[in-house]
């Protein structure tokens, strides 16, 4: 919570973009030529595919039971085998990934479309609107992410939406604070000191100078972010916070198969493994979009989780 | 900037922050759909349980003196009592905390042990293959969900190996090394998400110190590669690893949640998952608000940690 290392460090996720159009180009470059953020990429849109076309993928109903097939090993018939009430776990896996993809998605596109407009709002106007903010987003940042989010869902009721709206609020004030020390490092950048001097309106430089360059930090937290609701959906879910059964959902599958475990372990492994693929690659493309869109920080983002961070703008 | 001026500038932040900090863990109870005193009466609906229930929660009075109420009693450590077992919430978390503060320093130690020197290896060899491999382990590390990574290291080492314990925690006081034995899975499931996030900042700050100004003089004074990395390099960079220690604490509490769910260990985690199952809100935010409390007062010890540690900002 050391406020004063934010803006210093998010210097160099802001500038270099200058020329939005030349720099575009040079940064699709950049990611491209690195096959690991193509490979990661590649399964990303997979998973998309898959979550979306689920209904023609999957081989069975997702949720039809069949209590005379119980607990079956991966066969011809089942691929990855049957849960403890007969469920084909492929089938499952595939509508699972909605679950996830849902999940992903729109806790970050809350969270995006609330701290653009905010973190303009405390990073250019200042005074008290900011303070006000800042100490919002401080409060929240000192509730451990998963806690709160656990302690809201808890209170709204389980359900995937109520899981959605906790993961997104739980989110937002990374983003906030991402938002706000880029706006804060942009405003004193040359091109906008040259842009007020030959009289720019406040909402001209705003959207033309200021918007377009916050965007790059803002893209790639979106990467790491949605990475993390990823495994916080699979973490309520596994609760019971989340999805609510019999739909499908890769955090409760692995509730149920904890039971099951020395007997049926197929039932546990394969969730897992796909909430770690996509959270992977994601993770990874959130690297390679970073090293892409802002080459002179090469270090690495420091951390990928929500752990607010006080040593760096991510 | 003198040390006094700091901590009053720094607790200047603090009292709005924890202002809000109690309104947002307030208005937690006001977000249960339809009347809170039902909610909190859970599976009793007599209505002069209800009645009984609005009034101790003074759930008839006007929102700003109930938030001035509640705040009365949370800042004396009232956080109510338990409905499902009628102990004080204060109490029951007492006796749990101790629990998840063994994990969180067990796997803490985990994550420092394999992440520092894992980010030393990494920075030293920039671009060669033990770079790579570090940093694909990190961030696998960061990717997996640890409630399944604990559910396969169960069924590995205590299913089929038979090494380790599935569950059934130890306490400290009975025999320490059978403790040991029962947390040794859930400090490794815990401890390898923070140590991917150590050793890439580990790896972060060390590249960024050995190309500094005073890591050169170091060298061209003639010292050995070893020397200028640990003594000089290192040294500096350690300092907002250490600050990140405390942050990565939230982190641990969060994770809690899940580990001790998986491995049945009765701490605090399992305590707020015991209190949403059972609709026991009181514990439910008594554990939000203890988790909070823990988290600031870590934050502001890295701060003043880290002001002290670094000279430049004493400037």
């Amino acid at each position: 919570m050391t406020a004063a290392t934010v803006p210093a460090n998010s210097a160099n996720t802001a500038s270099g973009t200058s020329t939005p159009a030349k720099g575009h180009s040079r940064a699709l470059r950049r990611f491209l030529q690195r096959r690991s953020s193509v490979i990661a990429l590649l399964i990303v849109v997979a998973f998309i595919v898959i979550a979306l076309a689920a209904p023609w993928l999957a081989p069975y109903d997702p949720i039809a039971t069949d209590f005379d097939s119980v607990r079956k090993p991966p066969s011809d018939k089942y691929w990855l085998g049957t849960d403890e009430v007969g469920r084909d776990l492929l089938s499952r896996l595939i509508f699972g990934a909605r679950a996830s993809l849902l999940a992903g998605v729109i806790p970050v596109t809350i969270s995006l479309m609330l701290s653009i407009p905010l973190g303009l709002l405390s990073g250019y106007a200042g005074g008290w609107v900011d303070s006000v903010i800042m100490r919002f987003t401080d409060a929240m940042l000192a509730i451990p992410f998963l806690i709160i989010a656990i302690a809201l869902a808890a209170f709204l009721g389980p359900s995937l939406t109520n899981a959605m709206i906790a993961i997104g609020v739980a989110a937002l004030p990374t983003f906030l604070r991402l938002a706000r020390g880029t706006v804060l490092a942009i405003r004193t950048e040359d091109y906008v000191e040259a842009a007020r001097a030959v009289g720019n309106t406040h909402l001209r430089i705003v959207l033309r100078h200021i918007l377009p360059n916050m965007l790059p930090p803002l893209l790639i937290q979106g990467s790491i972010t949605m990475a993390a609701a990823i495994i916080a959906e699979a973490s309520l879910s596994f609760l019971g916070l989340g999805q609510q059964p019999p739909s499908p959902s890769w955090g409760s599958m692995l509730n149920a198969a904890q039971r099951y475990l020395p007997t049926a372990p197929w039932i546990a492994m394969f969730p897992g493994l796909m909430i770690f693929t996509v959270v992977f690659s994601l993770n990874i493309l959130g690297d390679g979009l970073r090293d892409a869109l802002d080459p002179k920080s090469n270090l690495g983002p420091p951390c990928a989780t929500f752990a607010t961070c006080a040593t760096c703008a991510y | 900037m003198s040390f006094w001026t700091f901590i009053a500038k720094r607790l200047a932040v603090l009292f709005p922050t924890l202002f809000f900090v109690s309104v947002l863990i307030f208005s937690l109870q006001h977000m249960l759909p339809g009347d809170p005193a039902i909610a909190l009466a859970g599976e009793e609906n007599d209505p002069e349980v209800v009645e009984e229930i609005r009034k101790k929660y003074n759930l008839d009075k006007p929102i700003p003196v109930q938030y001035g109420l509640w705040l009365g009693k949370v800042l004396t450590g009232d956080f109510g009592i338990s409905l499902r077992t009628q102990i004080e919430v204060s109490e029951l978390i007492l006796t749990k905390l101790p629990i998840t503060l063994q994990l969180a320093a067990g796997s803490m130690i985990v994550a420092l042990l394999i992440g520092i020197p894992a980010g030393i290896i990494s920075a030293t060899r920039r671009g060669k293959f033990s770079d790579a491999v570090s940093n694909f382990v990190a961030l696998s590390f960061i990717s997996i969900p640890n409630f399944w990574l604990g559910i396969m290291l169960i069924l590995v080492f205590s299913v089929h190996l038979r090494w380790f314990p599935a569950s059934g925690y130890v306490p400290l006081s009975d025999d320490v090394w059978r403790s040991f034995m029962s947390m040794f899975l859930p400090y490794i499931v815990l401890g390898t998400g923070v140590a991917g996030v150590m050793m890439r900042h580990t790896r972060g700050a060390l590249l960024q110190t050995l190309g500094a100004d005073y890591v050169r003089t170091a060298r061209a004074k003639g010292l050995t590669e070893k020397v200028v990395v640990l003594k000089h390099a290192l040294r500096n960079a350690l300092v907002p690893v250490i600050t990140l220690g405390a942050i990565e604490f939230g982190h641990l509490l969060s994770g809690a949640v899940l580990t001790e769910q998986i491995f049945s260990i009765p701490g605090f985690g399992k305590l707020i998952v015991d209190g949403i199952l059972n609709r026991d809100y009181a514990v439910v935010q008594g554990v939000v608000i203890v988790s909070a409390a823990l988290y600031i007062l870590l934050n502001l010890m890295a701060d003043i940690f880290y002001f002290l540690a670094n000279p430049r900002m004493r400037g």
